[in-house]
């Protein structure tokens, strides 16, 4: 291994001082060796080949980056992937099931709640997050959930609908 | 039975997005998730400081660094020729840096490794000796007499000036003022701001030795003109470049110029062999690419007592950076500056505007708009504005009183431009009925005894969009044409590509639609591809809303070329002439028998299966689009506020939003680009900017100081519709996704000033930050020029 992570059949290179950890992504257990100072969006990104978890900021402030962290909305441009040794973790890819998207996906769609695309993972997990505690949410609890998560295309309108339209199909399913 | 155009997803469905369908499931494009084999890691080392002699550079210690593959610097650049390149306003721009830096965040040296982290690692460990010289930040210290000359590296270089630029009539000016019975003056600072989209750029350059083919995926708006210039920069044949705008994370502008990173990247390639991929950290998003504004303006209005607005003088002074790398059409120096007040009917006018180059990130693009025509507005309309209360006039009436009526389209503007249709008035008048414009007045007054402070601020414009027809617009030569190509397939699908190139503005949805209301293929049996030079045709990218006044044009024509060719294999099918011939959407029939008809698809089959004698097989064709004249959309903007006298913090109440861009093709996709473009107007009216201090260190280098409206600080939208088509474009469109950046910025502040106007206060200058309303308010003096940079001890 002369790269920062590597699935575990690879040796590292000499002197490069790796951790072994294991997380869950998306339901299934990942093992991967990894030096320490390796981000977590990166290990999902270029370890794990899951590039639906954009960089956008680098400084946690603009949310491209979040996904779930045992449920919690997280920046993982600014988290160890070490830190996510032993832990669950939900990105976009994990949002659809074979068949079928879920709610969120959808009303981003219906909703128009995206235009160049690259906020979009980040925000429909802000959203995850919010519906999952909270599937009836007003407006502003949505325009606060969110408020982590920059957009420069859409002025946000359309997500706070996209999220609402998701909420109320969210809710007829649970009926 | 003709088709129903909204089922088929043509001219007027709100469509779903096509793109959406990847995006929604993290399955976008974007150059950071294109990996290919082999491929290597470029980092750029920048300059800490804005300017400086270089007086050494050891890479030596970068080499220890195992990973570590190849470190350039500008040396290196300089003996392949490489060192500086032109920029698309017949300037030049350092690659790499051989004798000075002249900005913070300027490109000095490149790593390139196998992993992004040894490369940075490397960065760190480049020494770089620099002889500091004084900064110049702004256009004063620029132009002050002792200066230091920041662009020593060129020839007859006259002190620190880029250009100086005038256009109008100034004899029929002058006299307007000596006519006039009011002069009302505005002197204004427009801060400079960067389109900071969400994706900053990158590239990834892949030369093939054994080919001899260069292949770079980039984030660029204008994937052709990049071809173009790679081929006359790096003196390789075009037609072994390959250039390729994978899905872009937005650009606003920012990802027009050719940026010193793609040029590296690529001799990174050809020296290594192997693919390099560049991507860039928000940081050097922020300090070295295209910004927008930065841009005194002053001038005057000559007002004859009634009202009647008489003559405009202007004067700009801009501040480019280090290099005057503004993209805008060649003629004009300043863009389209000269569009300032295209809505009104006034007789004379005059613009100056001088240019300037100091030691701050080179620039400016258009942010959001069509060449500097945010400015001209924002000028446009807080002028407007002062000159209303100036006269003692209300605001609306002023306006209804001064912008070119109905009747008098086509309409030639003071400098030159041809307006040619709109319904201006009707415009005003229902946004003054949806913010409740009759009640107001007494409510404001209502509300000051409350000790309450409301504002209603307007902002009325005409945009020039779809730059342009060949006689006027160019860049570095190659006229403002767009293009597009359509194949029909035998089975009645089709695939289209045009020379445009979408950032999020939805061209795969609604190119389609076109489509489907020329020739009645359903949108969803058509695939739209852009971005690939080596497969779509040449067009010149997509800014300043040219996307679909020009490539939306060039697919209406290419459909009707299609059409043409297939009513001949209809004749043929349906054994008549074709004078005989009428066509529905989706079908030709026989005039005389209605029933008698072939749809499209079977003209398809038939062109490859059963053509008439003589004619070439196939249904395929192109269309280069060169427009007859610029498309104006009008916009009419409320914007109503509450400001709190206590701590100068405006809340926005109410913002109402009428456009006119003529015909609507996806009616969900239009307001979605007024709602975003409102939102760029509220952040910088508020809080978005970028500044220097007198070191030149940019404030603002990062998301914790460049401030980005959230979901939480953003206002809600209300939109009115107005549609008065264009009357040169084929389906009637004149472009919408820069209107409310445009003309937005000056409704917000318009309507701060109305709520403190009692104070006195004439002016406060973006970004209207509580501290500077409250200051305006507490000391009823005008508020000018950049929030101070507070220094160290």
């Amino acid at each position: 291994m002369t790269s920062l992570y590597d699935e575990v059949q690879a040796a590292p290179a000499p002197g490069v001082v790796t951790r072994r950890v294991t997380i869950k992504v998306n339901g299934d257990d990942r093992t991967v060796d990894v030096e320490p100072r390796l981000l977590l969006a990166h290990l999902l990104r270029q370890g794990l080949k899951m590039t639906g978890t954009h960089s956008g900021c680098d400084s946690s402030n603009c949310g491209a980056c979040v996904i779930l962290f045992d449920g919690r909305p997280i920046k993982s441009c600014t988290m160890l992937a070490v830190q996510a040794d032993g832990h669950s973790l939900e990105t976009v890819e994990g949002l659809a099931s074979a068949s079928e998207l879920h709610p969120i996906q959808e009303g981003f769609k219906e909703e128009h709640g995206l235009h160049c695309g690259f906020c979009t993972p980040g925000m429909m997990l802000a959203a995850k997050a919010l519906l999952d505690k909270n599937n009836d949410p007003t407006e502003d609890e949505i325009r606060w959930a969110l408020s982590g998560n920059l957009c420069r295309c859409t002025g946000y309108q359309n997500i706070v609908k996209s999220v609402l339209w998701a909420a109320k199909k969210m809710r007829a399913e649970s009926n | 039975m003709a088709l129903d155009e909204i089922k088929i997803g043509g001219l007027g469905a709100s469509r779903r997005r096509v793109e959406d369908n990847r995006f929604i499931r993290g399955k976008g494009n974007y150059i950071d998730d294109i990996v290919l084999p082999g491929m290597l890691h470029m980092e750029i080392l920048r300059s800490p400081v804005a300017h400086a002699r270089i007086k050494s550079i050891d890479v030596s210690k970068a080499y220890d660094i195992p990973g570590v593959r190849l470190v350039l610097t500008g040396e290196m650049m300089a003996a392949r020729n490489l060192a500086w390149m032109p920029t698309l306003s017949y300037d030049t721009q350092a690659v790499l840096a051989t004798d000075k830096v002249r900005f913070q965040g300027q490109e000095v040296a490149a790593v390139i490794a196998d992993d992004p982290y040894i490369a940075k690692d490397a960065c760190e460990a480049i020494v770089v000796e620099y002889e500091q010289l004084p900064a110049i930040v702004n256009p004063m210290q620029a132009m002050a007499a002792d200066s230091v000359v920041i662009r020593d590296d060129k020839e007859n270089q006259p002190g620190n000036k880029v250009f100086d630029w005038e256009i109008g009539d100034k004899a029929a000016t002058d006299k307007a003022f000596a006519d006039a019975d009011v002069i009302s003056k505005m002197e204004l600072h427009y801060p400079r701001s960067h389109p900071s989209p969400m994706e900053t750029c990158g590239s990834i350059a892949d030369f093939d030795r054994a080919t001899g083919k260069l292949t770079v995926y980039m984030t660029s708006q204008a994937p052709h003109i990049v071809r173009a210039a790679v081929a006359m920069v790096a003196e390789l044949p075009e037609h072994m470049i390959r250039i390729v705008s994978p899905d872009l994370g937005g650009g606003f502008g920012n990802k027009v110029p050719i940026y010193p990173g793609y040029v590296v990247s690529i001799l990174a390639s050809i020296l290594t062999e192997r693919p390099v991929k560049w991507i860039e950290d928000k940081t050097g998003n922020l300090i070295s690419t295209g910004f927008g504004r930065d841009v005194y303006l002053q001038g005057e209005l000559a007002l004859r007592k009634d009202g009647k607005m008489l003559g405009m003088r202007m004067k700009t002074i801009s501040d480019h950076g280090a290099f005057y790398a503004d993209a805008q059409p060649s003629k004009f120096k300043i863009g389209l500056m000269h569009s300032t007040f295209a809505c009104y009917d006034i007789p004379a006018a005059h613009l100056e505007s001088v240019g300037y180059y100091t030691n701050k990130a080179p620039g400016g693009v258009a942010y959001r708009c069509s060449f500097r025509v945010t400015e001209a507005m924002f000028f446009q309309e807080r002028m407007v504005h002062a000159a209303a209360n100036d006269l003692g006039m209300d605001q609306a009436e002023f306006r209804r009183m001064n912008l070119v009526k109905d009747d008098m389209f086509p309409y030639r503007t003071a400098f030159g431009f041809l307006t040619d249709s709109g319904q201006y008035g009707k415009c005003l008048d229902i946004g003054m009925k949806a913010i409740g414009y009759s009640t107001y007045k007494a409510e404001q007054a209502e509300a000051r005894k409350r000790g309450k402070l409301l504002g209603i601020g307007i902002s009325t414009m005409t945009e020039p969009l779809g730059a342009g027809n060949s006689r006027e617009y160019d860049i570095l030569g190659i006229k403002m044409f767009d293009s597009a190509e359509l194949r029909v397939h035998m089975t009645g699908k089709a695939i289209l590509r045009t020379g445009a190139m979408n950032q999020g503005q939805g061209h795969q949805t609604t190119w389609a639609q076109i489509v489907a209301h020329e020739l009645g293929i359903p949108a969803d049996d058509v695939t739209v591809e852009e971005g690939d030079t080596d497969t779509a045709p040449f067009g010149m990218g997509t800014y300043a809303s040219r996307s679909t006044p020009v490539a939306g044009a060039a697919v209406a024509m290419v459909s009707r070329k299609i059409r043409a060719k297939a009513r001949k294999i209809a004749a043929h099918l349906l054994e008549v002439s074709e004078e005989d011939i009428e066509w529905e959407l989706g079908r030709f029939y026989v005039r005389s028998n209605k029933e008698r008809g072939v749809t499209i698809q079977d003209c398809a089959l038939a062109a490859y299966s059963n053509m008439p004698d003589g004619m070439e097989p196939g249904l395929e064709n192109n269309a280069y689009y060169d427009p007859p004249n610029l498309t104006w959309p009008f916009a009419a903007y409320f914007v109503k506020v509450e400001v709190d006298a206590e701590t100068g913090v405006w809340d926005v109440l109410k913002v109402v939003a009428v456009d006119d861009c003529g015909v609507r093709i996806n009616p969900m996709v239009v307001e979605g680009q007024i709602m975003g473009g409102l939102t760029e107007a509220y952040a910088m009216a508020s809080m978005q900017y970028q500044t220097y201090d007198s070191e030149g260190n940019c404030i603002g280098a990062n998301y914790m100081d460049y401030l980005l409206p959230t979901a939480w600080e953003t206002p809600g939208f209300e939109l009115h519709e107005v549609v008065t088509p264009c009357p040169h474009h084929p389906i009637g469109a004149k472009g919408v996704g820069e209107c409310a950046t445009v003309a937005g910025p000056a409704a917000f502040v318009n309507a701060v000033i109305d709520a403190v106007g009692h104070t006195g206060v004439r002016n406060i200058d973006m970004p209207m930050m509580p501290n500077r309303v409250y200051e305006a308010l507490t000391t009823g003096k005008d508020i000018s020029g950049m929030p101070p940079v507070k220094m160290g001890d």
